[in-house]
């Protein structure tokens, strides 16, 4: 090819390339204009709104600084609604666990090649796609003419699923009413993200130690106690900060499917919407950017963030 | 090759993997459903009509044609900011280097309510009025941690010896740029595209907070799901909403799987 005729091109290049300063500028420029003015500055005009209030008479919003929006968030309901959704953000992390762990574990060490690229990718495609459409199927399965209600029914279990709707806590009218619907579909949404950093953890497992483990005469059950839990532990503690901190945000499920007990993100959305108070979906949205802070706090102590 | 599994991991595997997937089958059966008030199990009947009830619908349309023209335009300026900032943050060390990896991965780290939420207080505070650029801001800004993931993982794999060689056999910056490095990166930014993509393109909780008007797709579904109507449509609209979005997944995890065989 022609090097002399690119000589222009040639001459800007080697102008770039001896100017390390400029060059790093001119890269910097869009991503950080991007990601720390308008990104970073939306985040600090959230905490911003939060100081104002809204005119209860025009339904505006007053822009002198004030405590008042705050006041509105430390009341009892608020903070009902804060620990019913600490609390499934916990159950859900739980099960994503004791369900993903299995899978993770068989992926890891019982598979290979094809197959294991086969059984990531099946793991990894409902974390890609139509988190929107993969809900609403539950809408389908849990109806209580739907799916669910059917098997019970030609199991001749159907005083089974009634028993369970009946129970406090977890139960309602159907089971996409019910407590117990939503706590499946948020396992369900969030579990690949358990998965995979498990995954992950168990494939850097040295094989030896396993085996030696059992050469001493532990049992399996001490071997996954005493040396595979604590190895796989930052991996966990990993994939645990996605499914606590999306469950902890999530509004569009407890809208679909569930008995309309609020959650905080449900909470932010209605006022942000219905209410039209953005001061006070502000000073919510705050309280699971503290939850998260310290979350991830105590996920960093445990090497969480090296097994990312 | 591997010892053998124990028999009750395979069932619990099998199991968690038949909750994954089981699911979003029913979302195939439904759109041929002869039924068009409730979610009777098993379908009374089966059906085709509709998909054309779907297709003469113009919202659906309208819809459809907007969620496509945010997510290639989200994705565009994704993957140009995204790119840009791996090519930055490799092999380069400054000042607040850290922190802006941060401010890449937080969008998506935090949970989408926030990011909404925050551009909604932003917009409102500066009086900018809702468009297809508004939605197209929010898109981009938490496609770009899926551009730069991509991207910079590639520059981590490359040889520095192969710009060296290059800059020695005398090629000029531009020259090592368009002939060396890009061919390298060029799959990593196809495959990270595609994946913001599909993040996009059914994306719901940004959109929402930076929508004004407008309706895109998941905005539709949501909606129709909310004040029930039209079920037997919403069923063919969740199933092209899985299509569009399997296809480029499927693709970058082929192109994925062929440049690591390379």
């Amino acid at each position: 090819m022609p090097f002399r005729e690119f000589s222009l091109i040639r001459r800007l290049s080697t102008y770039f390339y001896t100017r390390r300063r400029l060059r790093l500028a001119l890269l910097l420029a869009l991503p950080v204009g991007w990601l720390v003015v308008v990104y970073g500055g939306s985040l600090g005009s959230l905490l911003l709104n939060s100081f104002f209030r809204i005119d209860s008479f025009s339904g505006t919003i007053d822009r002198t600084p004030t405590l008042e929006t705050w006041r509105q968030v430390f009341t009892d309901a608020n903070m009902a609604v804060a620990g019913r959704t600490i609390g499934m953000a916990t159950a859900v992390t739980i099960a994503s666990v004791l369900i993903g762990f299995p899978l993770a574990y068989r992926i890891a060490r019982f598979t290979s090649g094809r197959a294991k690229t086969a059984l990531v990718l099946a793991v990894l495609i409902p974390l890609w796609s139509s988190y929107l459409v993969r809900v609403y199927a539950w809408k389908l399965l849990l109806a209580s003419e739907g799916v669910a209600a059917w098997f019970f029914n030609v199991f001749g279990a159907s005083s089974v699923l009634g028993w369970i709707l009946s129970l406090p806590l977890i139960g309602g009218p159907s089971l996409s009413t019910s407590s117990l619907g939503q706590f499946l579909v948020f396992t369900y949404i969030w579990l690949p993200y358990m998965v995979l950093p498990m995954q992950a953890a168990v494939e850097r497992l040295p094989e030896s130690l396993l085996e030696a483990s059992a050469d001493l005469g532990a049992s399996p059950a001490t071997t996954f106690r005493r040396i595979t839990w604590p190895l796989i532990l930052p991996g966990v503690a990993a994939g645990s900060i996605f499914t606590f901190s999306l469950t902890l945000g999530d509004y569009i499920i407890p809208t679909i499917i569930g008995n309309s007990s609020p959650f905080i993100g449900l909470a932010i959305y209605s006022q942000q919407g219905v209410a039209g108070n953005l001061p006070l979906a502000a000073a919510l949205a705050i309280i699971p950017v503290v939850v998260m802070g310290l979350y991830l706090t105590g996920a960093r102590k445990l090497g969480a963030f090296e097994a990312l | 090759m591997k010892a053998r599994a124990p028999r009750s991991l395979t069932v619990l595997a099998t199991a968690g993997l038949m909750y994954l997937h089981i699911p979003i089958l029913f979302v195939f059966l439904y759109a041929f459903t002869t039924e068009d008030a409730a979610f009777t199990f098993p379908p009374p009947g089966l059906t085709m009509r509709w998909f054309g009830v779907a297709a003469q619908n113009d919202d659906i349309r309208q819809a459809l044609g907007l969620s496509l023209m945010v997510a290639a335009v989200a994705t565009t300026t994704a993957l140009i900011l995204g790119t840009l900032a791996a090519g930055a943050v490799w092999r380069t060390k400054f000042f607040g280097r850290d922190t802006l990896s941060l401010f890449i991965v937080l969008p998506i780290a935090l949970p989408g309510i926030i990011t909404g939420i925050a551009l909604r207080s932003a917009i409102s505070l500066t009086g900018v009025s809702f468009s297809f650029w508004t939605l197209v801001i929010g898109h981009a800004t938490f496609c770009v941690a899926v551009a730069y993931n991509n991207v910079i993982a590639r520059m981590r794999r490359l040889n520095p010896n192969l710009l060296e060689a290059s800059a020695d056999l005398g090629a000029s910056g531009w020259q090592t740029f368009r002939y060396v490095l890009m061919p390298q990166l060029g799959s990593a930014i196809i495959t990270g595209g595609m994946l913001a993509f599909a993040l996009s393109f059914d994306e719901i909780i940004v959109t929402t907070f930076t929508a004004g008007n407008q309706q895109t797709l998941p905005i539709w579904i949501f909606s129709s799901l909310v004040r029930p109507r039209n079920r037997p449509v919403t069923n063919v609209v969740a199933l092209l909403v899985i299509a569009i979005t399997f296809v480029p997944i499927i693709l970058s995890q082929r192109f994925a799987a062929r440049t690591e065989n390379q």
